[in-house]
C-alpha cells in the first residue's frame, strides 16, 4: 500500500515539475516592437510594421525558434518620444519580452534607451539615423540602419557627379534632423563645397514656405532634406509653387520615392534620394534573391509598393532579433543581448554584423548596411545617370 | 525686398487660415462660454470628408467642401444636443473635461476609420504657381484664401446684421432675458455650436488639400485656434480674425529672419507678451461679440 501511495506521489510531483516544461515550448517567443502606428510619420512605421509581420510568418513557417512559434508586440509611440519610452516600459515590464525592435525615429529610439539599461533589454534599432544612438554608451543597443554620418560617406563617391558647390539643408526639427544636417555639412566642407542655410521645421508643420522663401534667397545650387515622406512631399509641393530651382537630395532612407511620385507628382522630378533598399531592382541587392522573394511576398499580400523601401527595415530587425534569440538558446534578455554580437545573417539591404560603436566598455552594436541612390525621372524610379555607368 | 515680400505673402496666406480656425473657436466659448477642445477633430473631419466625398462618391472638388461643412455642422449640432445640452448649468471645467474626452474619443475614431498613414487630396487646380512680379503663390492656396476671407467676413455679417446674430449675442450677453424676449436658447446653443464645428470643418475642407490629411492633424489645428484665441481676446471674434493674420506673419517673419528652427516659439512669446501687457487680448478695445 506504502509504496503504491509513495509512486503515486512520485508520479504527481513528476507531472508537477514536468508541467512548466511543457507549458514553455507551447508557449510562443514574444518580440517586442516600437513604431510610430500614428501621428506624423505614421506612414514609415505602418511599412516597417508589414515587414516585421513578414518576417514573423517566414520564421513560423520555419518552424520558429527554438521550436517555438514567434509572437510580435507591436506598440504604437504615436510619433512621439514619450510614447516611445512608456512602451518600451511597457513591453518590458508587462509583457516581459526577451528583446525588442525600434523606435523607427532617432528621438524615438533615444527616448526609449534610457529604459533599455534600466531593466536590461537589449534593442535593435532598425531605422533611426542619429549618431548619439550608438555613440552614447548604452551596451543594450545594435542598429542595422546606417548613421547619417555613415550615409554621407555612401555619398561621398558621387559628390564630384552632383558638382555640388554650395547646398542648404532643410531638416526636420529632431535628432535626426539636426544630426544629418551636421553630418552631410561636415562631408560638404571636407571636399571643398560651401553650406549655406541650415533650416529646420517641427515634425507636426504643413507650411514650410517661410523657411523655402529664406532658402530661395541664397545662392546655393543643392538642397538635403531630411524628414519624412509626409513632410518631404510637402517640402517638395511648396517648393514647387515658390519656383526654387535647386538639386533636392533626401536623406535618411524614409522617402519612399514612389509615394512622392503618386503624391507629389511633378514637384517630385529630377530629386534623388538616398535608401537603403531599392524595390524596382531587387536584383541589384547583396542577396537579389531574397530582396525578390520579399518583394514578391510584399506584393501578394496588397502591401502598397511605395512601402517597401521601409518595409524591409521591418524584417531585417526581426531577423536579426530572432538569429540573435536562437544563438541564445533562450529568450533571456541577457543572453539575447550577447548573443547579438554573434549575429551573421543576411538580409533584405544585405550582410547583418556587430561591430563595436561608443565609449570603451559599454560599446553598442552597429552594422554596416549598403546604401543607395535612386533618382525620379520622368515620373518613374531610375538609378542616377552617373551611377549607372559606374 | 523680395525675400521680404514673399515672406508677407507666406503670412498672409497662412494667417486668413488661422484665423478661420480662430474664429469658429472665439465664437462657442465667447456665446457659450464652452472651451471646445474639440476643435481641431472637426478640421479633421472637413478634411477627411473631402477626401471621402471626392474618392467614395467622385463628387467635384467644389461640391465637396460644402459637403463637408455640413457634414461637420451636423456632427457639431450632434455633439451639442448630446453632450453639452444636459451640462447647461455645469461648471466650465467639466464641460472642459467633456470636450477633451471628445477630443480624444473623434481622433481615435479617425484613426481607427482612416489608418495612420497620410492621404492627400487632389484639387482642380494647377500646380503651376501664379507669378507676380518676384513672387509666386499657388492657384489653390488663392482659393483658400479668397473663401477663408468670405467665410470670416460671413460669420461677422450674420453676427452682427442679422437678426439670429442678434439672438446669438443676446443669448451671450443675459441668458434668463433673452429668453423673456422670445429667444429660444436651447436652438441658438444648438446653432452657435454648429456654426463653430462648421467653421473648422471648413477650415479642414480648404487645408487638407493643401497640406496631407492625417488623424492627428487636428492637434496642429487646435494649437493655432488657440493661440489666435488668445491673442485676440477669448470670445473677441474681430480679435480672432486679426489674430490669425498677425501670428501668420509673426511666425513667417520669424523663420524667415531669426530662426526656423524657433518658428512656433515666435508665436508663443507673442502670446507671452500679450498675456503679461495686456491679458484681455491684443484688440480688447475693438468690438466683442456681444
Amino acid at each position: 500500500m506504502n509504496r503504491v501511495i509513495t509512486s503515486m506521489a512520485l508520479l504527481v510531483l513528476g507531472l508537477v515539475t514536468a508541467l512548466p516544461a511543457l507549458a514553455q515550448t507551447g508557449e510562443p517567443i514574444k518580440i517586442g516592437v516600437i513604431q510610430p502606428l500614428s501621428g506624423p510619420v505614421a506612414a514609415s512605421g505602418n511599412y516597417v510594421r508589414m515587414g516585421t509581420e513578414i518576417a514573423r510568418d517566414w520564421i513560423n513557417a520555419r518552424g520558429g525558434v527554438l521550436g517555438r512559434q514567434v509572437q510580435l508586440l507591436i506598440e504604437d509611440n504615436k510619433s512621439d518620444p514619450k510614447e516611445a519610452a512608456t512602451a518600451a516600459e511597457k513591453l518590458i515590464v508587462r509583457d516581459k519580452v526577451p528583446v525588442i525592435m525600434g523606435a523607427w525615429g532617432s528621438s524615438m529610439t533615444l527616448a526609449a534607451m534610457p529604459k533599455l539599461e534600466e531593466y536590461g533589454v537589449p534593442m535593435v534599432v532598425e531605422t533611426s539615423s542619429a549618431a548619439s544612438i550608438t555613440k552614447r554608451g548604452n551596451p543594450w543597443v545594435f542598429r542595422i540602419s546606417p548613421p547619417s554620418e555613415m550615409e554621407a560617406l555612401g555619398l561621398e563617391k558621387y559628390l564630384k557627379d552632383f558638382g555640388i558647390k554650395q547646398a542648404d539643408f532643410l531638416a526636420v526639427n529632431t535628432d535626426w534632423g539636426r544630426g544629418a544636417a551636421t553630418a552631410f555639412g561636415d562631408l560638404l566642407k571636407r571636399s571643398g563645397a560651401a553650406v549655406g542655410a541650415t533650416e529646420f521645421m517641427d515634425q507636426a508643420a504643413t507650411d514650410m514656405n517661410a523657411q523655402i522663401t529664406k532658402i530661395k534667397a541664397g545662392t546655393s545650387d543643392t538642397l538635403f532634406l531630411t524628414t519624412g515622406v509626409e513632410q518631404i512631399t510637402l517640402v517638395l509641393k511648396q517648393a514647387q509653387e515658390q519656383r526654387l530651382a535647386r538639386k533636392v537630395i533626401t536623406t535618411g532612407g524614409s522617402s519612399s520615392p514612389s509615394q512622392l511620385i503618386k503624391q507629389a507628382g511633378p514637384a517630385a522630378e529630377g530629386t534623388y534620394h538616398i535608401l537603403f533598399f531599392t524595390p524596382w531592382f531587387p536584383e541589384a541587392m547583396p542577396d537579389g534573391k531574397l530582396a525578390k522573394t520579399f518583394v514578391d511576398e510584399w506584393n501578394k499580400r496588397g502591401h502598397p509598393f511605395e512601402g517597401l523601401t521601409e518595409g524591409f527595415r521591418g524584417h531585417d530587425g526581426i531577423m536579426t532579433a530572432a538569429d540573435a534569440i536562437k544563438l541564445a538558446g533562450k529568450p533571456d534578455p541577457k543572453a539575447v543581448r550577447d548573443a547579438l554580437w554573434k549575429v551573421n545573417i543576411m538580409g533584405v539591404n544585405g550582410p547583418i554584423r556587430f561591430e563595436k560603436d561608443g565609449p570603451a566598455g559599454k560599446e553598442s552594436g552597429q552594422s554596416k548596411p549598403s546604401i543607395f541612390i535612386v533618382q525620379i525621372r520622368d515620373g518613374k524610379i531610375a538609378l542616377p545617370t552617373f551611377a549607372a555607368k559606374k | 525686398m523680395e525675400q521680404l515680400l514673399q515672406h508677407l505673402l507666406n503670412g498672409l496666406l497662412l494667417g486668413a487660415t488661422y484665423s478661420l480656425l480662430g474664429i469658429g473657436l472665439t465664437l462657442v466659448f465667447g456665446l457659450m462660454n464652452v472651451v471646445n477642445f474639440a476643435h481641431g477633430e472637426f478640421y479633421t473631419l472637413g478634411a477627411y470628408a473631402v477626401f471621402a466625398a471626392l474618392v467614395g462618391a467622385s463628387v467635384s472638388f467644389f461640391v465637396a467642401i460644402p459637403l463637408a461643412i455640413a457634414v461637420g455642422a451636423a456632427l457639431g449640432a450632434l455633439c451639442e444636443r448630446v453632450l453639452l445640452r444636459p451640462l447647461r448649468d455645469e461648471s466650465i471645467d467639466t464641460v472642459m473635461l467633456v470636450m477633451i474626452g471628445l477630443w480624444i474619443a473623434m481622433q481615435n475614431a479617425e484613426l481607427l476609420g482612416w489608418g495612420g498613414v497620410a492621404k492627400s487630396v487632389g484639387t482642380p487646380f494647377s500646380t503651376q504657381p501664379v507669378v507676380l512680379g518676384h513672387v509666386s503663390v499657388s492657384p489653390l492656396r488663392i482659393f483658400v484664401f479668397v473663401v477663408s476671407a468670405a467665410f470670416i467676413v460671413g460669420a461677422h455679417l450674420l453676427l452682427a446684421r442679422t437678426k439670429l446674430g442678434r439672438a446669438m449675442r443676446a443669448t451671450f450677453q443675459d441668458r434668463e432675458t433673452a429668453a423673456l424676449m422670445g429667444v429660444s436658447i436651447e436652438r441658438i446653443h444648438t446653432i452657435t455650436f454648429a456654426f463653430g464645428a462648421g467653421l473648422a470643418a471648413a477650415a479642414g475642407a480648404l487645408l487638407g488639400p493643401v497640406f496631407l490629411l492625417y488623424p492627428s492633424m487636428g492637434d496642429l489645428a487646435s494649437l493655432k485656434a488657440f493661440s489666435v484665441v488668445i491673442l485676440g481676446g477669448l470670445g473677441n471674434f474681430a480679435g480672432a480674425a486679426l489674430g490669425g493674420i498677425v501670428l501668420g506673419v509673426a511666425e513667417e517673419l520669424g523663420a524667415g529672419y531669426v530662426s526656423s528652427g524657433y518658428r512656433d516659439a515666435v508665436g508663443f512669446v507673442i502670446i507671452v507678451a500679450v498675456l503679461l501687457l495686456r491679458p484681455s487680448g491684443l484688440f480688447a478695445r475693438a468690438e466683442r461679440v456681444g
